[in-house]
């Protein structure tokens, strides 16, 4: 037991080169966006990409920075479809219902 | 029952004999704060993003200076924390103290120019006119002064935390008081209020950019 843990938390700690490669991804992805917003795209399809690519950038913080990718898989499995799982149901409720409002005769 | 059947049973998951997720009890607490935290902050930005879908008159005020080229220096200031901390917690792992602290104080100062920099920010907006109950670009929007100093707020408020907390984290951790794993919860707390900028940014920001 004591073993493992130790291993785990020796693959935690990562090589700096690692660390410094997600943040220059993290950069680019975030000059993607900066890019993106001076693109002329319509509002609906503007969120669903840069909620795309943010979803991409929390990722790799999680998996990398906050070493999720590191931990056993029962801590991956207690923490993210919870998540995803609240989240997906705010959305289920609010979404349909907003884009449904935009097709209402205007008074 | 053998003494050794008996260790066997009790080294098992459910006997609380083992460690089924390999964290310590100060990481696992964080995690579930984060993971509440979250759902706060999610609540906040799909509620946001409702009004902001459904409203297609909302204000796209925002020029390159000083909105976006403010709100993108302070994302790489906040990314570059990230990055600063993510080396804290691998050198307070290796045992090499002082490195530790250098880097603590990196993200703390990398804290503080981002709020001074939000600030700033903030001011010029509220000079031209913008408050959490109208704006000077269109007035039948009225949530969009309260959605953008909502949710920057209560974001800073969490920077602001971090950073205290982080100081507390720097001053235990060079006198020998805490240990390498209280240098790594900081840091889950962190990258969280990294990871949510990560969201605030594009919505809240990008899509306010001015067209033209």
């Amino acid at each position: 037991m004591h073993a493992t843990l130790q291993l785990d938390q020796n693959d935690s700690k990562g090589n700096p080169k690692l660390f410094y490669t997600v943040w220059v991804w993290l950069l680019l992805i975030t000059a993607a966006e900066i890019f993106l917003a001076y693109e002329r795209i319509e509002v609906h399809l503007m969120i669903t990409i840069l909620l795309g690519l943010s979803l991409i950038k929390s990722a790799l913080i999680m998996a990398y920075f906050m070493h999720l990718r590191f931990e056993r898989l029962g801590l991956f499995l207690m923490v993210v479809p919870a998540i995803v799982f609240c989240i997906c149901m705010m959305m289920i409720v609010l979404f349909p219902d907003s884009l449904h409002l935009t097709h209402l005769p205007q008074y | 029952m053998s003494q050794v059947e008996l260790e066997g049973i009790l080294d098992t998951p459910w006997s609380g004999g083992a460690s089924p997720l390999a964290v310590n009890s100060k990481k696992l607490g964080m995690w579930l704060f984060i993971v509440s935290d979250s759902l706060t902050f999610s609540a906040l930005l799909i509620s946001y993003a409702y009004v902001r879908l459904f409203t297609p008159d909302w204000p796209r005020p925002f020029e390159i200076w000083p909105e976006i080229a403010k709100s993108s220096l302070m994302t790489f200031v906040l990314l570059s924390s990230s990055l600063t901390m993510v080396l804290a917690v691998a050198a307070a792992h290796s045992g090499n103290v002082q490195r530790a602290v250098k880097f603590l104080l990196a993200t703390m100062a990398c804290g503080v120019a981002f709020v001074l920099i939000h600030a700033t920010e903030w001011i010029t907006l509220i000079h031209d006119g913008l408050t959490p109950w109208t704006n000077p670009w269109n007035k039948s929007v009225p949530l969009c002064g309260g959605a953008f100093f909502g949710l920057t707020g209560l974001h800073m408020l969490h920077v602001t935390i971090g950073v205290v907390y982080l100081g507390v984290i720097c001053w235990g951790f060079n006198k020998g008081k805490w240990t390498a794993e209280h240098v790594e919860v900081s840091g889950l707390y962190w990258h969280f209020v990294d990871l949510v900028w990560m969201f605030i940014f594009p919505l809240l920001y990008l899509l306010s950019v001015n067209p033209k």
